[in-house]
């Protein structure tokens, strides 16, 4: 420890740290542009000058380390003074435009000029232009003229989000921040960089303009997009949703958010929101009041229940709905007497049901995985699936970690990859053995029953045994099972060899999840109980009635083909859901329902975070929490425990108060199975795009502009396409069952020979059937 | 993609570097790219990136940072004439001027038969021979007069 002095107050501090750091140890303000604590340290700005006894010169406090007997003075008068310099030549050219500019009253200039700037300036010469730059639908930066070259921007695409889009272009006073050749900035963290720049030069695009920051107020709440569960300040202004920022939880998402996160709440106000619970009377629809909708859904769920049985109904629930909705829904369904319920609707394989001793989660605390030093990634489309988990899988790896990828895919995960086995779908189970087999050997390892018989005889290829040795080398070695992985088809198989590789090499292992509530579904029960169908038996063999919460099953699904198919055929399907979508076409009634933001709820993140959140605005038109809804449902049918008076006396009946006991990724009873796999013809690899999981990202129109965002292409690596008679670029029609599709065929050496890569959950896709099995693919 | 000659020399380059800070020869990269071809274009920068494994920006970054990359092309020969101080007090204007009188082009512009551009440069640090220009970079005729710049220029005409 070094001790230092402050403003006369002695402040101890680990040896390499900064005087800024001392400072903010002991609350002191200095002030600053270019610092920032999650970032590199640039020294750029000079803002942050103070006077340092025995320094010749006043001292930058954000890059002077500390030094035994140091004295400080922040406020002296010769600190003011040079910090007023530096002040009066950053506004030297800075444009005098606080009354239009969209950053006035939360702009770190503005705040620190009030403190350190003069009334007048002594220049007079022209100030400097700087032409506004396009970098896309989700970030202005069209009063370049205001940056003052913090490199804040330009550092944060460097260190966080792993890729350098913006740079400070040409020299002195032609320095402006940009893309290459006016590119648009593609980062799935790139909103970060609006909250980042200290000025108004980057502001947010899709709010510019419609709000002053002290015309908002500021509610928390959770994302509901991804299983990390980022905080949020959600904004408002007159009842809407004005914009989304980051909430800082340094254990959660530190101060970053997606721009899946930041920028999905326009879709809450989209026009597509249904606000009137509808009747679908002759084949058209009618708005209907509340009491009438519930009504005729509670006759026509008696009707099914004493007719055809209660065995004939079934609930499915997408993994964004709160743990309070879940809970409810999977009560009422029992309640009626059946054991039909699951939100797991992308899933294939249920064989783990039954044989697992607890909920599936990410079997380790997010932050660990920053500090692992060897990963094993399974099945996973990190980047665009876990943007910010991704960022912390980079950490691992700038700080010496060794990162290995098992996938059908090879996106660049903008980090560098230290093994990879790159193979069909069909073929993952065989790597994991072989993974396995290599450990066994150099080991001299038992293995459990479960895998013995599928790892005898097997020879590791040489990508297994690098993988294998880069695990062994490991003291702090974490498993990791992406959202591929979890929908596969072979799910269960790989998650028992994932154990089992995470045994011998003393690993923490875990999923991913795949959505807000991937753990909370499970621990409130909303998975089909003995004698129960999942959400694929549910949908394979037709029930006769529906009930679907925020469920779109024409994108949802594992296999859309099927799910509209048994919507279709089905006597009853109740759609509660936000928007009005494709369920206009099969349901008979359309129930408005209250997306995260205007209702109270639970999420539990992937590494077992009870998060529950408020309703941050009233919800739009007629629509009403869920949770409200499914109660009324629950107290018309008469099923017993339904009097709840609030969402968190539901949570107290949903949820134990500690849940980490619940957590478990313990399989047994799954045997691996001995036998290769064999491909006929090629296989579909989909991914689910970033902006196509759920319903309200899918209505975010900035969001739908991006990259990201693009129309799904159909890739197959240039080999394979060849034999087809087509080049990148053709159209080609990919089918599967009675369903096709007509899209842009795209060349990617990176897959593996046999495999198509067609996106899954967005609708140029949705004809399409199971997300993993075979696909045709011909021209079109 | 770079030409076979420009990866030869950047090869060399990368030898004086440790072998993860392949970036450190970006700027001997983009020498040789305009020594081939007189000019740096964002689509050899793009390439220069991937040789070096950076991103295309940082290559942008340097690329304009340093005077003495031409973003355009700038002729055959390119005179950059150093307009910093010392050579401003000793008359690198009067030499501009009588290069754009000569060649009757301006500042920044090329002669139409693309022998001559030219260009203002920073400080060369010869500020005792002043004024002065180089001759693509490569070559500086100091201590100008208008003789002495009318020689140069029948000089670079006939090669
Ligand atoms: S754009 Fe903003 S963050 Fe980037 S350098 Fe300029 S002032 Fe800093
Ligand atoms: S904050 Fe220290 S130099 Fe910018
Ligand atoms: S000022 Fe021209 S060489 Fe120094």
């Amino acid at each position: 420890m070094i001790n230092i002095e402050i403003d006369g107050q002695a402040v101890a501090v680990e040896n390499g740290r900064t005087v800024m750091d001392a400072a903010h140890e002991i609350g002191k303000y200095i002030p600053h542009f270019c610092y920032h604590k999650k970032l590199s340290i640039a020294a750029s700005c000079r803002m942050c000058l103070v006077q340092v006894e025995k320094a010749p010169k006043p001292l930058p406090a954000c890059a002077t380390p500390v030094v035994e007997g140091m004295k400080v003075h922040t406020h002296s008068e010769y600190a003011v003074k040079a910090q007023q310099g530096v002040m009066e030549f950053l506004l030297i050219n800075h444009p005098l435009d606080c009354p239009i500019c969209d950053q006035g009253g939360e702009c770190m200039l503005q705040d620190v000029a009030m403190g350190y700037g003069g009334v007048g300036t002594r220049f007079t010469e022209a100030k400097h232009q700087v032409l506004g730059k396009p970098l896309g639908a989700l970030i202005s930066a069209e009063e370049m003229s205001r940056c003052i070259h913090c490199t804040r921007c330009v550092r944060f695409g460097q260190e966080v989000a792993g890729v350098m889009e913006l740079g400070m272009a040409n020299r002195g006073e032609f320095s402006a921040i940009m893309t290459f050749v006016q590119s648009s900035v593609d980062s799935e963290l790139s909103g970060n960089m609006i909250d980042l720049c200290p000025v108004g030069a980057l502001t947010s695009k899709p709010f510019r303009y419609t709000a002053r920051s002290w015309e908002l107020s500021r509610r928390k709440s959770v994302s509901p997009h991804d299983s990390l569960g980022s905080n949020l300040t959600v904004q408002v202004k007159n009842g809407r949703v004005a914009r989304v920022t980051p909430l800082e939880n340094e254990a959660v998402n530190e101060c970053w958010i997606s721009d899946r996160d930041r920028f999905s709440y326009e879709g809450l106000n989209s026009a597509e929101r249904l606000t009137k619970p509808m009747l679908k009377q002759d084949g058209k629809w009618i708005e209907v009041e509340w009491q009438a909708a519930l009504e005729y859904v509670a006759n026509a769920l008696r009707q099914i229940g004493n007719g055809a049985g209660a065995e004939h109904i079934g609930a499915l629930a997408t993994g964004t709905s709160t743990a309070e909705e879940l809970y409810l829904l999977q009560k009422l369904v029992r309640g009626l007497g059946s054991e039909n319920v699951d939100f797991r609707l992308r899933q294939a394989d249920f064989s783990a049901d039954g044989k697992r001793a607890g909920a599936p989660w990410l079997g380790m605390e997010v932050a660990e995985i920053g500090k692992a030093d060897r990963l094993l990634l399974v099945g996973s489309f990190l980047r665009k699936d876990h943007p910010l988990l991704a960022h912390r899988v980079r950490d691992a790896v700038k700080k010496g970690g060794q990162l290995n990828v098992v996938h059908s895919a090879d996106d660049d995960l903008l980090v560098d990859v230290a093994n990879k086995a790159i193979v069909a779908p069909s073929d993952l189970r065989a790597v994991l053995t072989q993974i396995l087999a290599a450990l066994a050997e150099s080991k001299q390892a038992m293995l459990s029953n479960d895998v013995q018989a599928a790892v005898a005889g097997v020879v590791p290829s040489a990508e297994a045994r690098s993988i294998a040795g880069s695990l062994a080398s490991g003291s702090n070695v974490a498993v990791l099972l992406g959202n591929f992985a979890a929908q596969h088809p072979e799910a269960a198989q790989l998650q028992r060899l994932a154990q089992e590789i995470a045994a011998l090499t003393s690993a923490k292992f875990g999923f991913l999840g795949e959505s807000a509530n991937s753990v909370g579904g499970y621990l409130v029960n909303a998975v089909p109980g003995v004698g129960g169908l999942n959400a694929a038996a549910m949908l394979d063999q037709p029930r006769k009635a529906y009930l679907l919460l925020n469920v779109e099953a024409e994108l949802d699904t594992a296999n859309s083909q099927q799910a509209v198919a048994a919507m279709k055929a089905a006597d009853l399907v109740v759609a509660m859901s936000a928007y009005k979508h494709g369920a206009v076409d099969y349901a008979d009634v359309l129930l408005p329902i209250a997306p995260f933001t205007e209702t109270s709820g639970t999420f539990v993140s992937t590494e077992g975070r009870v998060q529950s959140f408020k309703g941050a605005v009233k919800p739009l038109g007629e629509a009403r929490p869920a949770w409200k809804v499914l109660r009324v449902l629950g107290n018309l049918l008469d099923v017993a425990g339904f009097d709840y008076d609030s969402s968190e006396a539901v949570r107290a009946d949903a949820l134990p108060e500690n849940v980490a006991p619940a957590l478990n990724n313990k399989l047994d009873g799954v045997a691996v199975s001995a036998t290769a796999n064999v491909a006929a013809g090629l296989q579909r690899v989909p991914d689910v795009p970033i902006y196509a999981t759920d319903s309200i990202v899918r209505r975010a129109p900035s969001l739908q502009q991006t990259r990201d965002a693009a129309t799904p292409t159909v890739a197959m690596n240039a080999a394979e396409l060849a034999k087809l008679g087509a080049g990148c670029g053709d159209s080609v029609k990919v089918s599967q069952g009675q369903g096709s599709a007509t899209l842009v065929a795209k060349a990617d050496d990176t897959l593996p020979a046999g495999v198509v890569r067609v996106a899954a959950g967005h609708p140029a896709t949705a004809a399409l059937g199971a997300m993993f099995g075979t696909i045709s693919v011909e021209r079109a | 993609m770079l030409s076979e000659q420009v990866q030869a020399k950047t090869d060399r380059e990368l030898k004086k570097y440790p072998a993860d800070q392949k970036q450190s020869a970006v700027m001997a990269a983009l020498r040789f790219v305009q020594d081939e071809k007189g000019w740096i274009s964002s689509d050899d920068m793009a390439d220069v990136a991937a040789y070096l494994g950076m991103p295309k920006m940082a290559v942008y970054e340097v690329a304009t940072f340093y005077h003495m990359y031409n973003l355009k092309p700038m002729g055959k020969n390119t005179l950059t004439v150093c307009t910093n101080l010392s050579c401003t007090l000793c008359g690198a204007h009067d030499v501009l001027e009588h290069l754009e009188h000569k060649l009757g082009v301006g500042l920044n512009e090329v002669t139409a038969d693309g022998k001559f551009g030219i260009r203002e440069g920073e400080c060369m640090g010869a500020c005792v021979a002043a004024p002065l220009l180089t001759v693509n970079n490569k070559r500086i005729c100091s201590h100008l007069t208008s003789e002495k710049i009318d020689q140069l220029l029948a000089e670079l005409d006939k090669q």
